[in-house]
């Protein structure tokens, strides 16, 4: 194991990735989009799983400029302070959760030097968890993409309510997603790992009588 | 179906991302082992039932996840105000 | 059969599209563009269904959502079957099939009817309750009869084939109905760039505009409709939604659309089309454009067929080129009805009279009647019709100034139908819903909204501005007054010059008087669907009903689908009448949702089937999927319940896998666990607050089991939680109590201790779980990692980092079990991977896979608990025989700690979990089971406490059990009895739940 913390006394953290000879399965894993994105490719609800990324969750209290600052210089951008807003440079992207929280997503192989760095050069009270493993990211687009949305969210989807870049912690349906807008007719669905078939199952569902198309990564 | 504004969102949002957690303003004794009986049960289970301003703790338990309160008319379900937690309510009942 | 009563031209129907459709077995046509009710009356179907108490024969009554009586079962399959449709708001398509809802054999012969002919007099309101309450015992046998002979429809006995679903609709104005006041105010509004809802119930846009002969600026009315909604069509921030009925008005302007998408096209829908949908709507305002409801007057025998509303007449002639009759008769209190006598006349057939209840009605259109040579016969009532399939006579008497009484001879006239009038109701029902009471407006003898808290504006005929001038004014004004709220700009647009004549005033009469006294007349009905009549309504007001909340429960008017749509106001004068008040001070009830039925399908929308709830899975689901496992629902999670081989019983695969865990080596799948990170200088601090046993030692590398209580120190979930660093902690749940507990630790953050530094993350999702247990479960784990597990290096209750099968993983030395045990978590990714690496030994270990059935039986074994199945949240630690679990000497009085000293919890017979040994080793006890101590006590027989736990054990090959029984803990070695449904009596001694193992030395290896 590669593994080269830095261990704090105070907190833990490691390396979870094996090696890249074994490949992780997401939580959509078994539904086998390669195949279904082999049949069909017209529709009205376009679906692709963005799979195996890093997500970790930030906790901080941005009120404590130091502490901003050394966790924005680690990060490479500035955490957003406006509610329901999100950040992107490069491959690292910051979502608004709570006045307090952030979820952070980098390419999957990232997260664990993320989580050293912080444990190195961020002093103060805050905590990163790595929450990889828990969650998977869909991507929906298309003409009717807001229709399927409006059947399965209570928020309002109109562009002037939800623009691009903004994030939606809500419901989906009976489980819940964090969505944020990527465009006027594509939205990024960060989903738990557990409500991920259910999710599937619902979206295709909902999607029936426009046609859906599963694009692949 | 009420819809609540979160004072930390900043927005309102449907009450199905929102859990009640009872009457606001209920707090924990400071030294519970020296409250009679009487002084707990009070703490622990005597709540107003108010015709008219009510203040209720809530929680945005499908958003921000955090805690705040809200003041509402029980009779026409009016939400006078939301308010943050250790923050006082403008609006009391007379 | 012939149309008999279609007119050759006229009309907004297709004469090139014939539909054929079936009702009561018997095949018609009609066209496309009418209702099932333009249809029937089309073909001279005069009887529709039978009247719910006295089953007496009735006909088509209204033109829409009003209609009382012709509620209809429809579909051509069982499974499309849908009760409560009114023929009314039915739109006809090819191969439509209906029947009545009730009429036994069938509506033109009921032999009820005779029951309702006999017994009409001896059927006063309240008449079931008083007649069928004694003895209280058959109550039950009586309703069922009463029951089937009432029917309303019946729903389907076969899963439905077609799809529903719901959606969530945000708006700046949702603009309720879409007659003159509702285009106006949407097309205001649309034009200032507001995001706008137009929903209507019919099939076309234009309201009151499409039946009627009226002119705007000189040319039909419907073409200035069209160009209406040709124009709101073209805006991006409209919604136009034909065939919606806004059903329900609720708190903060959240509406209910209910939208029939293909209901007007056939049986079914259409091959993946939504058959209906439920719009969810946030409305920031909402303009009532409801309109009115035209009120029938009250009079005898004003059930039978050919009793219509005037204005239905009217649509009926003007809308479908249907006249339901010959010979009209028309009632009124008003000019407007004379309109209808014009329709009639002019589509050539015949008026018989014009009955108006006024002495002196001057004006334009009774000019016009005249003209046409109509005999108008003035201060004057229908008293009563004859007839009992179809209106033959009227009875006509002169009425005195008032209409209270009549004051001169009866004459009777020859007629099939009667049109009345008795001027507008309001409709209210939308701006009642959200508790709004409606207030009396004398100069519109209606109920207009009164005050309301919701972000509402009215306009047209809900108000009381009953002409089409009006109401196309009061929309402007309302969408006027919607853009200021919204601080959008003022729009004006051009109105169209409309031809009404003027009217001269109308007279307030609902109740027309008969020769003799109410009691003894025909009977006159107020509501149709219920029943109700003039009589009735008397009578609960002179048995000392005198508030109209209480006279309208007692005759069930205004109840049920109807809603009182036609008859609650005439009820309401009525009943002020008799109580010498105005109808103001009577008052009125008011209306609930839903506005008309809504199928159980569109409230269900998507939410069914495999949809129902969420499936959640762990990363291993497909392999226990390939094994067969049967499962568990906890919480929402699928848990494997036990791995059956091919012919096995449940018992049978539960002793195999208790026998191999503990011989051998079993796996858990365990994800489930609910798992919290904790990190933060405050986070021992904060364990030690919310658990009852003592953190502040625990050491980096170690694990502790804690009990979690609420403040009145009941036990709510429990779970371990490690140390990972000095201020960083992973905590663990139960499967169900996650989210719960995450809300728990996150409320006392909040709202108590926001000082102290610690964070809450769930992690539940984001680890695979596995367990392994058994005493070769440390040479499984061997197998798969370099990493020193010897008991010297790894203990019990120590957890390490190492990799297994090539997974960095985390690994607790914790047992459930009681057995030598691994838990090892990985990232949730790779958890499929190192299960099926522990399969690679599958055969070398006899690797047996586990359910929580088997887990539950080897806790059980152990006398472990488990929360939620031996607590119930009225027990505390001590109750559960762990004192070893909670620290009284914290300095921090932890969550729990008071409430469990209070004086109950700490009476000294509480009942207590103890083990249970049945005498009989193979009698399992059933759980619930209540124990007694002297099982020949006289009954009721005091009981002593429940079975919480029992199971078959395989490896002590007998039963164990755990229970709570009072003062259980100083009883040990004492017999407690279970007396069971079955008859038997189970004795059982009371024991120490730790059946196996009592020193725990199998953990220790």
């Amino acid at each position: 194991m590669s593994d080269t913390a830095v261990e704090t006394p105070n907190v833990m953290v490691m390396n979870q990735l094996p090696s890249s000879e074994i490949v992780g399965e997401s939580p959509l894993h078994h539904a086998d989009l390669a195949s279904a994105a082999a049949t069909k490719n017209e529709g009205g609800v376009h679906l692709r799983e963005n799979a195996l990324q890093g997500f970790l969750t930030l906790r901080l209290n941005p009120e404590n400029k130091d502490l901003l600052a050394s966790a924005n210089a680690v990060l490479g951008l500035e955490l957003p302070t406006k509610p329901l807003s999100s950040v992107t440079e490069g491959a690292t992207t910051a979502r608004w959760m709570s006045p307090d929280e952030w979820l952070i997503s980098v390419p999957g192989e990232a997260a664990f030097d993320l989580e050293t760095a912080f444990q190195e050069k961020v002093d103060g009270h805050f905590s990163l968890v790595n929450s990889s493993g828990g969650v998977t990211t869909l991507v929906v687009s298309g003409e009717h993409v807001v229709e399927m949305l409006k059947k399965s969210v209570p928020y309002d989807f109109h562009i002037s309510e939800f623009p691009a870049g903004k994030v939606v912690s809500t419901l989906f349906a009976k489980s819940s997603a964090v969505i944020r807008r990527l465009d006027e007719q594509a939205f990024e669905l960060i989903i738990r790992r557990s409500f991920a078939d259910y999710i599937w199952l619902w979206i295709q569902d909902a999607s029936r009588e426009y046609g859906l198309v599963i694009k692949n990564d | 179906m009420l819809h609540i504004y979160c004072p930390h969102c900043c927005e309102y949002r449907e009450e199905e991302e929102f859990h009640a957690k009872g009457q606001a303003h209920i707090v924990r004794p400071l030294d519970p082992d020296a409250c009679t009986d009487q002084e707990w049960g009070e703490f622990m289970y005597f709540r107003k039932n108010p015709r008219g301003i009510h203040h209720e703790l809530w929680v945005h338990a499908a958003g921000c996840r955090k805690f705040f309160n809200v003041t509402r008319n029980t009779q026409t379900y009016e939400i006078k105000e939301v308010y943050k937690v250790g923050e006082k309510p403008t609006i009391v009942a007379e | 059969m012939t149309q008999k009563n279609r007119l050759m031209s006229g009309g907004r129907i297709n004469r090139s599209k014939p539909l054929s459709f079936t009702y009561n077995d018997k095949q018609y046509s009609g066209y496309e563009g009418d209702t099932l009710a333009s249809a029937l009356l089309a073909n001279g179907v005069d009887i529709i269904g039978r009247s719910f108490k006295y089953s007496r024969p009735r006909g088509i009554v209204a033109a829409g959502a009003e209609e009382p009586n012709a509620v209809m079962q429809i579909g051509a399959t069982e499974a499309t079957q849908t009760p409560n449709v009114r023929a009314t708001q039915q739109e006809l398509y090819p191969g439509l099939v209906c029947g009545a809802t009730n009429g036994w054999p069938n509506v033109d012969n009921d032999l009820m009817g005779l029951v309702g002919k006999i017994g009409g007099k001896a059927m006063p309101p309240g008449f079931y309750y008083k007649t069928f309450m004694y003895p209280k015992s058959m109550w039950e046998t009586y309703e069922s009869y009463i029951r089937k002979a009432a029917g309303l429809g019946r729903s389907p006995n076969e899963y439905d084939v077609d799809i529903y679903d719901k959606m969530n609709q945000h708006c700046d104005v949702l603009v309720v109905g879409a007659g003159p006041a509702g285009l106006s105010a949407a097309l205001v509004a649309a034009k200032a760039g507001a995001r706008v809802i137009l929903a209507d119930e019919q099939n076309e846009f234009g309201g009151s505009l499409l039946s009627s002969r009226e002119t705007l600026d000189g040319k039909p009315a419907t073409e200035w409709v069209n160009s209406v909604v040709e124009e709101l069509s073209t805006f991006e921030n409209v919604a136009l939604m034909p065939r919606s009925t806004v059903n329900g008005y609720h708190d903060h302007n959240f509406l209910t659309i209910h939208e029939r998408c293909t209901d007007h096209i056939a049986d079914r829908a259409p091959n993946g089309q939504v058959r209906q949908r439920y719009h969810r709507v946030r409305a920031k305002w909402v303009v009532l454009a409801t309109g009115a409801h035209e009120r029938p007057l009250v009079y005898g025998n004003n059930d039978v067929p050919g009793c219509m509303q005037a204005s239905a007449v009217s649509t009926y002639i003007n809308r479908y080129g249907v006249v339901p009759g010959n010979e009209l008769v028309l009632m009124t209190t008003n000019d407007n009805a004379y309109h209808t006598a014009l329709d009639w006349h002019d589509a050539g057939r015949k008026v018989m009279a014009i009955v108006d209840t006024r002495k002196n009605p001057s004006g334009a259109l009774i000019e016009e009647a005249r003209n046409r040579g109509i005999n108008v016969m003035v201060g004057s009532g229908v008293i009563e019709v004859q007839g009992s399939k179809r209106v033959t006579s009227v009875s006509v008497a002169p009425l005195n100034e008032d209409g209270s009484r009549v004051t001169g001879s009866v004459i009777k006239i020859g007629a099939d139908t009667v049109a009345s009038s008795g001027g507008w109701s309001p409709v209210v029902h939308l701006s009642c819903h959200t508790g709004s009471r409606p207030v009396w407006k004398d100069e519109a003898l209606g109920f207009v909204p009164g005050s309301t808290v919701q972000n509402q504006f009215t306009a047209g005929a809900i108000n009381g501005e009953y002409s089409t001038e009006g109401a196309l004014g009061q929309g402007v004004e309302s969408a006027n007054d919607v853009l200021k709220a919204l601080g959008l700009d003022a729009v004006s647009i051009a109105l169209p010059d409309t031809d009404e004549p003027a009217q001269s005033e109308s007279m307030a009469l609902y109740h027309v008087p008969h020769t003799k006294p109410t009691s003894q007349a025909p009977k006159q009905f107020v509501d149709y669907q219920n029943d109700v009549t003039a009589a009735g309504i008397e009578l609960a007001c002179r048995e000392g009903f005198e508030s109209i909340e209480h006279v309208k429960r007692y005759t069930a008017m205004g109840f049920g689908t109807d809603q009182g749509k036609l008859g609650n106001i005439n009820g309401m004068a009525i009943a002020a009448k008799m109580l010498n008040q105005s109808i103001p001070e009577t008052g009125t009830t008011i209306f609930r949702p839903n506005y008309t039925p809504v199928t159980f399908g569109a409230i269900v929308g998507r939410d069914c089937g495999e949809l129902f709830d969420p499936m959640r899975y762990t990363a291993m689901h497909a392999w226990h999927e390939e094994r067969g496992a049967e499962y568990e629902d906890v919480g929402q999670w699928k848990r494997p319940w036990y791995f059956p081989l091919k012919g096995e019983s449940m018992q049978d695969a539960l002793n195999r896998e208790c026998l191999a865990t503990r011989e051998s080596v079993g796996i858990l799948d365990a994800s489930t666990l609910g798992k919290i990170d904790i990190q933060g200088k405050d986070a021992r601090e904060f364990l030690g607050r919310v658990y009852t046993n003592a953190w502040a030692k625990l050491a980096v590398g170690k694990c502790r089991y804690g009990l979690m209580c609420g403040e009145d120190g009941m036990v709510f979930d429990d779970g371990v939680t490690s140390c990972l660093g000095e201020n960083h902690f992973l905590m663990t749940t139960t499967s169900g109590g996650a989210a719960h507990v995450l809300e728990w630790l996150e409320l006392y953050h909040q709202t108590e201790w926001p000082e102290m530094e610690v964070y809450f993350t769930s992690v539940t999702d984001h680890w695979a779980t596995m367990t392994i247990a058994g005493p070769n479960s440390r040479k499984l784990l061997e197998e798969l990692t370099d990493y020193d597990v010897s008991s010297e290096n790894f203990g019990y209750m120590d957890w390490k980092k190492m990799t297994i099968a090539g997974v960095p993983a985390r690994v607790f030395r914790i047992s459930f079990t009681g057995e030598l045990s691994y838990e090892i978590n990985v990232q949730a990714n790779y958890g499929l991977h190192v299960w099926k690496a522990l399969f690679e030994h599958e055969d070398k270990y006899n690797l047996t896979p586990y359910g929580t059935e088997t887990m539950h039986i080897l806790r059980a074994e152990k006398g472990f608990i488990i929360a939620g199945q031996d607590t119930d949240g009225s027990v505390h630690p001590f109750d559960l025989g762990m004192p070893w679990a909670v620290s009284m000497k914290k300095p921090f009085s932890f969550i729990g700690k008071r409430g469990m000293q209070r004086e109950d919890c700490v009476r000294p017979d509480r009942k207590q979990l103890v083990g249970l040994k049945t005498t009989d080793p193979n009698i399992v006890l059933p759980e619930g089971a209540q124990g007694v101590f002297d099982p020949n006590a006289p009954i009721p027989m005091p009981m002593v406490g429940h079975v919480t736990s029992s199971y078959w054990s395989a490896n002590l090959n007998r039963s164990v059990a755990m229970g709570f029984v009072k003062g259980g803990s100083e009883r040990m070695g004492e017999k407690v009895y279970y007396p069971l449904v079955d008859g038997r009596t189970v004795e059982a001694e009371i024991c120490s739940p730790v059946f196996l193992d009592p020193k725990g030395e199998r953990q220790h290896v």
